[in-house]
């Protein structure tokens, strides 16, 4: 990407009319927004506040409700119930041009009789930027994406990755206080989507523009996005940093939907200890626990269990399952509280496989371990 | 040594053979695509060549000898310019109202929801499926029982409507192979429902609408049936070749004809054309 001087339109600096609002202010605000098609609750009273600045993922499984979501907040649909605020303005039955955010669709969605230039351009023109701020600002949104050169071009004769960063280009040179992005890398490859991930997060850098990113790929949100929203059926599961989200998931759905988990059902024995099913006690941090009494499940992260060693937590198992997988052999052990997946790490070249049928002695910290309700990912 | 000797001919010659039905085979299909090409033309080619001679009697029939003095002077019989007139006049004046109407119709039932959608859906194919002398005759008692003067109304309303359902099945078609998010974009991008339909939906149909608008014209002009049963006294192009046949053949009425070929070759050559330079080079 380009980071030159030349273009410093859509640099991080206060907008033309000064009406940034204060760090307090969050740019997106969704009041117990409810949708309904007929009798299908997409989004269940829903309260959701993003902050200036911030790349905010919506991630969750189809039909979550988080395009719904992303949706609402760009006025393409309304909600049954609840208000929208954009900054402090309530927005909630603004149709879409009036509001001051712009979309990346899935599609890309970019006009096919219009040449490269005149789509970046089309926002400007309906808000009547004078004709010499348009070819500028054009020029420094195409240059932001790296397509400078290709004003003339069609649509049509360019690469899907190219198409995707004119509908960026498109949206980012309105400046709006908003920038929504639906799934907007789904239609790429692999390896574009990789390399486009970063270049996102290197422009939202660069642009400091609230981005609001809907994503079912669990990785591309944690690369990209610094808040994410896990949703399901309508409703916010968990929210919270990448980190936050993977280390101390709330609900079983988190715990799985964020990566792999082993989840042992037991019953809480203590303001630090949790019982397993299977017999043994396992030490928490009191924090994790939360204060829950009674059944819950025991969360490990695959990564965190280490065989052998002095941890407070250990739990005795026989290999059922081995399977080289690069990085880390992961081992399926059988233990009395049910089937742990173990990923160990390959980082000595030497390191000798245990065979399938051999016990092991697994052990972790009480820091690595976190607490949900149930094992079931959805409850009732 | 010898039976291989007396074979080698022998399979030559079946390979000659082979290669003689191969090339039979490969070229009957372009030979009866000919011969079909050529029983589809010949009608017009002889109506073009007719509109050169000069014919004996009343009847241009027979081949008499080459002149220019039917072109030179195209209306040069009785009510024949007045007939060309009527019909250009109701075709354009009907195919324009019946693509406003016909475009309007396809969007909403592309894009909207709405009470008895489907019901239009079925309905709008009625003017196509039905048989012409029904509508036509269906027309006439209408405009009897309301007593409405027969005649350039009258034949206007009638091609309006066939020719509405003609412009709304092109059209649609148009809007469904069409990306919904593209209006979504226009409207994203601070375009108002009315700048949204003429800077992207428009543009975009606008192929859709001209060839409805094409074939609505060329069907007006063509109609026999049902304006001969609601034209009253007026008499379109197709009504004075039908009246004058029973009385004369002139060959003017092959110029004209000859006219309005040419005409729409053109046209159909002209939006080819303009199709071509709207694909950008190196694109699909």
């Amino acid at each position: 990407m380009s980071t030159s001087a030349a273009n410093p339109g859509l640099r991080a600096q206060p907008r033309d009319d000064g009406s940034r609002p204060a760090p307090a202010v969050s740019d997106v605000r969704l009041e117990r927004v409810t949708k309904r098609f007929d009798d299908v609750v997409a989004v269940d009273d829903l309260s959701l506040e993003i902050e200036h600045g911030s790349f905010f993922a919506l991630l969750g499984p189809s039909g979550c409700g988080k395009t719904t979501t992303l949706r609402m907040i760009g006025g393409f649909e309304e909600p049954t119930a609840g208000t929208i605020f954009l900054g402090e303005q309530d927005v909630t039955g603004l149709p879409p041009y009036k509001r001051d955010v712009n979309t990346v669709f899935q599609s890309y969605a970019l006009f096919p009789h219009l040449s490269i230039f005149e789509n970046v351009a089309f926002g400007l023109r309906r808000r009547g930027a004078p004709r010499g701020e348009i070819g500028r600002r054009v020029g420094e949104a195409l240059e932001l994406v790296a397509l400078g050169g290709l004003e003339k071009r069609k649509p049509r004769q360019l690469s899907g990755g190219q198409q995707q960063r004119v509908a960026l280009a498109r949206a980012l040179v309105n400046r709006p206080r908003v920038l929504l992005l639906d799934e907007p890398l789904g239609a790429l490859d692999l390896k574009l989507r990789k390399q486009m991930q970063l270049e996102l997060k290197g422009i939202q850098n660069e642009v400091a523009v609230t981005f609001v990113h809907v994503t079912h790929d669990q990785e591309e949100a944690m690369t990209m996005a610094d808040r994410i929203a896990v949703m399901n059926e309508g409703r916010v599961e968990q929210l919270g940093s990448p980190s936050e989200l993977y280390e101390r998931p709330r609900t079983a759905f988190v715990a799985g939907f964020l990566g792999v988990s082993n989840l042992l059902p037991g019953t809480v024995s203590g303001d630090a200890a949790v019982r397993l099913d299977g017999g043994g006690e396992v030490r928490v941090t009191p924090d994790a626990l939360a204060g829950r009494t009674g059944r819950v499940a025991l969360g490990i992260r695959p990564e965190k269990i280490r065989l052998g060693g002095d941890e407070a937590n250990v739990l005795e198992g026989v290999v059922e399952e081995r399977s080289y997988i690069g990085v880390a052999t992961q081992y399926i052990v059988a233990t009395p509280a049910g089937l742990v997946t173990v990923y160990s790490q390959n980082s000595e070249p030497s390191a000798a496989a245990a065979a399938v049928g051999s016990r092991m002695s697994l052990n972790w910290p009480p820091e690595a371990t976190f607490v949900v309700d149930t094992t079931q990912e959805v409850p009732k | 040594m010898t039976v291989a000797a007396e074979r080698l001919p022998l399979s030559g010659r079946s390979r000659s053979g082979a290669r003689l039905v191969a090339r039979i085979r490969h070229h009957a299909l372009t030979a009866a695509a000919l011969a079909a090409l050529v029983f589809l033309l010949l009608p017009i080619a002889v109506v073009i060549a007719f509109s050169f001679n000069d014919p004996a009697g009343r009847f241009n029939f027979t081949w008499e000898r080459f002149t220019l003095d039917n072109w030179a002077n195209p209306f040069g019989f009785p009510d024949l310019q007045g007939s060309v007139v009527l019909s250009l006049e109701i075709a354009a004046l009907s195919s324009l109202v019946a693509t406003a109407l016909g475009t309007l119709i396809a969007l909403a039932l592309a894009r909207h929801r709405f009470r008895g959608r489907a019901a239009t859906n079925l309905l709008i194919f009625l003017p196509m499926a039905a048989p012409e002398i029904v509508m036509g005759s269906s027309l006439l008692a209408l405009f009897l029982n309301y007593s409405v003067p027969l005649g350039f109304t009258t034949i206007l309303i009638a091609h309006i409507m066939f020719n509405i359902s003609f412009v709304v099945v092109t059209v649609r078609a148009r809007l469904a192979g069409q990306d919904m998010h593209l209006e979504e974009a226009a409207m994203d991008l601070f375009a108002s429902p009315w700048a949204t339909f003429l800077r992207v939906t428009l543009p975009l149909i606008a192929p859709g609408i001209l060839a409805g608008g094409l074939l609505a014209f060329a069907l007006s002009v063509d109609d026999f049936v049902i304006t001969y049963l609601v034209s009253g006294s007026d008499q379109t192009f197709p009504l004075f070749v039908w009246g004058a046949a029973r009385v004369a053949v002139p060959p003017q009425i092959n110029v004209i004809g000859t006219i309005i070929f040419v005409a729409a070759v053109a046209l159909m050559v002209a939006n080819v054309l303009w199709q071509l330079r709207r694909t950008p080079k190196g694109a699909q």
